[in-house]
C-alpha cells in the first residue's frame, strides 16, 4: 500500500458553532497514513465535534479539510465512505433488531435483494482476517457491548475504510478485552490503515498510539509524539493547569458495619438470574469498590438494596436508631418511602442520571424538593428550604449553572452529578451507594467528585462505589468487591492486587468462591 | 353450516379489504418511523376522489364509458388524492419536524371534512347525488375467474371477489418480500428503528420517509375508494368512511406490523364488521356494531403485555429525525 502523500487526512481552521456555543475553534489536525493518532481531551473540548465532521454528521462553519492531499467537501456520510473514512461511533449506531451482517450491509449498494447467506459468508471472512471472532447471523440485541463493538469495526472494513475513527472505543471494556481490540488495532495499522482513536484515558494514549493532537475548550493546543509524552505532560496540556493526579485515600478508624447484604439473589426481566446469592458488608467510614463488567448485577444490586428492585431470596440489613438503640434493621422488600420511615437514611446515585436520579425538565429547586418534600405536612409545599439549598450547593460544590431555576436538562454532566450527588449528601446518609458517579465527566469534576466521596467517608458513611474504571476503583476504594455474572467473585484489597487479576476476576467466578473474602 | 360460513368468509373478506389496505399503508409509513394517525382522513380523501374520478371521467366520454378505464381512473387518483393528504403529513413532520401524532389526527380532521364536504358539492351539482354509471359499478363487482370458480366450495372461497381484492393481497405479499428481502427494505427498517444510525450508514433519511410516507398515504387512499365504490356500490354516502381508518391503525397493531399477518387480522375484523348479517344472536344490534372496537381495546391490551423485539413497532416512531440535534 504505497502512497505518495504523508498525511491521509489534513483539516484546516475548521470552525463550528452550533448556536451561540462554539463546539471547535480553528482546529488544525493532520493524520499520517499507517499510524495510529489519538485524540485527547477532556468532555466537552470538541473531540467528537470534529470527527464528526470528518465523518459528515456535521458539517463545518469555515475552515478546509483535505483527504490524500485532495481538498474534500464531506457534507454526508456517505460522502465520507466515498473518502474512505469510516467512524465507529461511541453510542454504537445499530439497529437492534436487524443481525451483524444485515446492519454491516445497510446503505450498501448492490443488487435488488439481500442474498444472506452470502453476506454472512462475506463477513465472517472478513473478521477473520483481521481476528475477530463473530456470528454474522445474531442479532444486535442478544450481543454484548465487545460484540457490538465489533460489528461497528467490521462494518467500517466492509466498506473498505483505510481511515478509521474509533469514538471512546475502550470506555465500555474490560481491560482484555481492551487488549484485545488494541491487538486488532495494530492488525489494521501494519495493513496500511490509518486510525484516529478518541480517548480521555492517558494510559491507552500512551499504550497505542503514535502521536497525540490535544484539543481544549474547541480548541486546537498541540501535537506531540507519543514517544516525547508522559500522563503528567498530557493531562497539563488537556487541562491547561498542572493537576495531581492522585486520589487520596484517608484512614477512617473505628469501622462501624452500616449494610450487610446475604444470600441476595433476584431475577432479571427475562427471568435470568441477575444476582445469585450475593453477600457482603459495607462498612462507616470506608469506600467499597464494586468492579465487574457492566450488566453483571451492579445496577440489580443498587436497585434492590435501595427499595427499588424485588429479590427472590436473601435480606439486605441496614443500620438504623430503634427507641434510642443502634440496631440493624431489615430492609429488604421495603420500598424507598418505607425505608425512610423506618428512619434509615440511605442515599442512592443511580447511573442513569437524568432518568432516575433527577427530573430533567424541572429547576434544581423542584428537584432538590423532590427528596425532602414529603417532610411538612399540609396542602402547599416550602420552596424556600429547597432554594436555600441549591443556592448552597452552587456555592460549595462549584456547580455552574445560569441559576436555580434553570431545568437540570441544560447543564452539562458534571453540573448535572453534582447536583443529584450534593441532594443525596445533604441529607446525611448513613450509606451512600454510588453507581458509576464519574461517567461522561472530565478530570476536574472526577476529582471533585472524588473528594466529596471521601469527605463522606471522613464523616462515617458507608460508601459503595460502583465503578468501570479500575486504576479509580485500586486508588480510591478501601476494599474492590468485584461480581461477574450476578456472582461475587472475590472482594479484594486493592493494595495487594493487580489490575489483570482483577479483570479475571471480571470474567470468572473462582472455584473456591464461598470463602474468597479479604 | 357449510353454507353460512361459506357467506360469512366471503362477505369478511369484501368487508376486511378496505382495511387491509388501510393498515398496509399505515405499515409502510410507520416502518419509516411515522405514525401517521391520519389514515382516517386519507381514506375519505381517496373515497372521494376515487368516485368523482370515475364520474368525471364518464361525464366526459358521455355515454359509452368503459368500465375498466373508469376503474383505473378511480385507482390512480385516489393513490394520488391519499398520498397527497399524506405529503402534507410529511412536510409537517419531516421537513418542518411538527409533532406526529397531532398532525396525524389533524390529517384526519381535514380529510374527513374534505370527503364530505367535496362528496356533497359534487352530489348536489350532479342533481341530487354522486353516482357513477352501470359501466363503472359492474367493473367494481364480483368477478368470477373462469374455471378456477366452478371448483366447489374453493372456487366460491376464493375466485369470486372484486379486482381491488386480489389487489390487496398482492400488495400485502409484496411489501412482505420488500420488507424481508430487498435490499431497499432493509433500509427502510433501519430508517424506522433508528434513522441515526441509517444516516451514518449512508442512507438517505429525510427521502426514505418522504417515499414511505406518501405511498403508505396513497395505499390509504385506495382503500377509501375501495368504500366508496365497492362497499356503497358507486355511490358517495355522507360520513360513509366513519371509523375504517382507525381499525385500520389498530389493526397494524394486531398485525405486528407484519404485512402477509394483516391479510389474516383483515379477515378477522372484516368478519367482525359483518357478523350482525350471518350469526344472530339475541343482543341489541349495537353490540355487533361495537365488537370490532372491542376486539381492538382487548388486542391492545394483549399486545402490550407481550414483548418481543422483532414484532414490534419500529422504534423511531412518534419522533422526528433532525441530524444535528444535540
Amino acid at each position: 500500500m504505497e502512497r505518495k502523500e504523508k498525511n491521509a487526512v489534513e483539516m484546516q481552521g475548521i470552525t463550528k458553532t452550533f448556536g451561540k456555543v462554539i463546539a471547535n475553534k480553528d482546529v488544525n489536525l493532520e493524520l499520517r497514513n499507517g499510524e495510529i493518532l489519538a485524540l485527547l481531551g477532556e468532555n466537552g473540548s470538541g473531540k467528537t465535534t470534529i470527527m464528526n465532521m470528518l465523518s459528515g454528521i456535521y458539517y463545518p462553519d469555515s475552515g478546509s479539510i483535505r483527504v490524500q492531499g485532495k481538498e474534500v467537501s464531506i457534507r454526508s456520510p456517505k460522502d465520507a465512505f466515498d473518502h474512505g473514512i469510516g467512524m465507529i461511533h461511541q453510542h454504537f449506531k445499530l439497529v437492534d433488531v436487524l443481525s451483524a451482517a444485515e446492519n454491516i450491509v445497510l446503505g450498501r449498494k448492490g443488487a435488488v435483494t439481500v442474498d444472506r447467506k452470502e453476506l454472512n459468508r462475506q463477513v465472517k471472512e472478513l473478521g477473520e482476517k483481521y481476528g475477530f471472532d463473530i456470528d454474522p447471523a445474531k442479532k444486535v440485541y442478544n450481543m454484548s457491548v465487545s460484540e457490538k463493538q465489533t460489528v461497528e469495526i467490521l462494518k467500517v472494513l466492509f466498506r473498505g475504510a483505510d481511515i478509521l475513527i474509533l469514538d471512546e472505543p475502550t470506555a465500555v471494556l474490560t481491560p482484555q478485552e481492551v487488549d484485545k481490540l488494541f491487538a486488532v488495532l495494530r492488525n489494521m495499522k501494519a495493513d496500511g490503515k490509518s486510525i484516529i482513536i478518541i480517548t480521555h484515558k492517558l494510559h491507552e494514549v500512551l499504550a497505542i498510539s503514535d502521536r497525540v493532537s490535544i484539543l481544549r475548550k474547541g480548541e486546537y493546543i498541540g501535537t506531540i509524539n507519543t514517544k516525547e509524552a508522559d500522563q503528567q505532560k498530557l493531562t497539563e496540556m488537556m487541562v491547561g493547569h498542572v493537576v495531581s493526579l492522585k486520589i487520596d485515600r484517608p484512614m477512617v478508624e473505628d469501622k462501624k458495619e452500616r449494610l450487610k447484604v446475604i444470600d441476595l439473589t433476584c431475577v432479571s426481566e427475562d427471568g435470568v438470574k441477575a444476582l445469585e446469592r450475593v453477600s457482603f458488608s459495607a462498612y462507616g467510614g470506608e469506600i467499597l469498590g464494586v468492579a465487574g463488567i457492566a450488566g453483571s448485577g451492579q445496577k440489580e444490586l443498587c436497585e434492590v438494596i435501595a427499595g427499588l428492585y424485588p429479590a427472590i431470596g436473601g435480606s439486605v440489613l441496614c443500620s438504623g436508631t430503634k427507641e434510642g438503640h443502634e440496631v440493624m434493621e431489615r430492609i429488604i422488600g421495603l420500598k424507598p418511602d418505607e425505608i425512610v420511615k423506618k428512619g434509615i437514611s440511605m442515599a442512592f446515585v443511580p447511573e442513569d442520571r437524568l432518568g432516575m436520579g433527577l427530573v430533567a425538565s424541572m429547576d434544581m429547586v423542584d428537584n432538590v424538593m423532590l427528596r425532602s418534600y414529603k417532610n411538612k405536612k399540609g396542602l402547599f409545599v416550602d420552596r424556600k428550604a429547597p432554594q436555600e439549598l441549591s443556592e448552597k450547593l452552587i456555592e460549595d460544590l462549584e456547580i455552574v449553572t445560569p441559576g436555580v431555576n434553570t431545568p437540570v436538562r441544560r447543564l452539562s454532566g458534571g453540573n448535572v452529578q453534582k447536583v443529584l450527588l450534593g441532594r443525596e449528601i445533604a441529607c446525611n446518609p448513613s450509606v451512600l451507594l454510588v453507581a458509576y458517579p464519574v461517567r461522561g465527566l472530565d478530570i476536574n469534576s472526577s476529582y471533585k467528585i472524588y473528594d466529596l466521596l471521601n469527605e463522606q467517608k471522613k464523616k462515617g458513611v458507608a460508601v459503595i462505589f460502583i465503578g468501570e474504571d479500575l486504576d479509580v476503583l485500586l486508588e480510591i476504594s478501601d476494599r474492590i468487591m468485584v461480581m461477574c455474572g450476578g456472582r461475587v467473585s472475590g472482594i479484594v484489597d486493592p493494595e495487594k492486587v493487580t489490575k489483570e487479576e482483577i479483570g479475571l476476576m471480571m470474567i470468572q467466578v473462582k472455584k473456591d468462591d464461598e470463602e474468597a473474602s479479604v | 353450516m357449510l353454507n353460512i360460513i361459506l357467506k360469512l368468509i366471503v362477505a369478511a373478506v369484501i368487508a376486511g379489504t378496505p382495511l387491509l389496505l388501510g393498515a398496509l399503508g399505515e405499515i409502510l409509513t410507520e416502518k419509516s418511523g411515522n405514525t401517521n394517525l391520519g389514515v382516517e382522513g386519507m381514506m375519505y380523501m381517496g373515497a372521494v376522489s376515487g368516485i368523482a374520478g370515475a364520474y368525471f371521467y364518464e361525464k366526459a366520454v358521455g355515454g359509452n364509458a368503459n368500465g375498466v378505464v373508469g376503474a383505473l381512473i378511480a385507482l390512480l387518483i385516489s393513490f394520488l388524492i391519499g398520498a397527497f393528504g399524506a405529503l402534507i403529513y410529511a412536510f409537517l413532520t419531516i421537513t418542518l419536524r411538527a409533532n406526529q401524532n397531532v398532525t396525524g389526527l389533524t390529517l384526519t380532521i381535514f380529510g374527513t371534512g374534505f370527503g364530505n364536504f367535496f362528496g356533497d358539492y359534487f352530489g348536489k351539482k350532479a342533481g341530487g347525488s354522486l353516482v357513477v354509471g352501470d359501466a363503472i359499478k359492474s367493473a367494481f363487482q364480483g368477478v368470477s375467474i373462469p374455471v378456477l370458480s366452478k371448483i366447489p366450495v374453493i372456487g366460491k372461497l376464493l375466485f369470486n371477489y372484486n379486482w381491488i381484492v386480489y389487489f390487496a393481497i398482492l400488495v400485502a405479499i409484496a411489501m412482505a418480500w420488500f420488507f424481508n428481502k430487498s435490499r431497499v427494505g432493509l433500509n427502510l427498517r433501519a430508517v424506522g428503528e433508528d434513522p441515526g444510525t441509517a444516516d451514518a450508514a449512508g442512507i438517505n433519511v429525510t427521502k426514505y420517509k418522504y417515499i414511505a410516507t406518501v405511498v403508505g398515504g396513497g395505499i390509504c387512499g385506495i382503500g377509501g375508494m375501495y368504500i366508496s365504490m365497492v362497499s356503497q356500490g358507486g355511490v358517495w354516502v355522507y360520513d360513509c368512511v366513519s371509523g375504517y381508518g382507525w381499525l385500520a391503525v389498530a389493526l397494524v397493531i394486531f398485525a405486528t406490523w407484519d404485512s402477509s399477518r394483516a391479510i389474516l387480522v383483515a379477515l378477522v375484523f372484516g368478519a367482525l364488521k359483518i357478523m350482525r348479517f350471518y350469526v344472530e344472536l339475541p343482543i341489541p344490534s349495537q353490540f355487533y356494531d361495537m365488537a370490532p372496537y372491542i376486539v381492538t381495546i382487548l388486542v391492545l391490551i394483549l399486545t402490550s403485555m407481550r414483548e418481543s423485539r422483532e414484532h414490534a413497532q419500529p422504534k423511531s416512531c412518534g419522533t422526528n429525525y433532525f441530524r444535528e440535534e444535540r
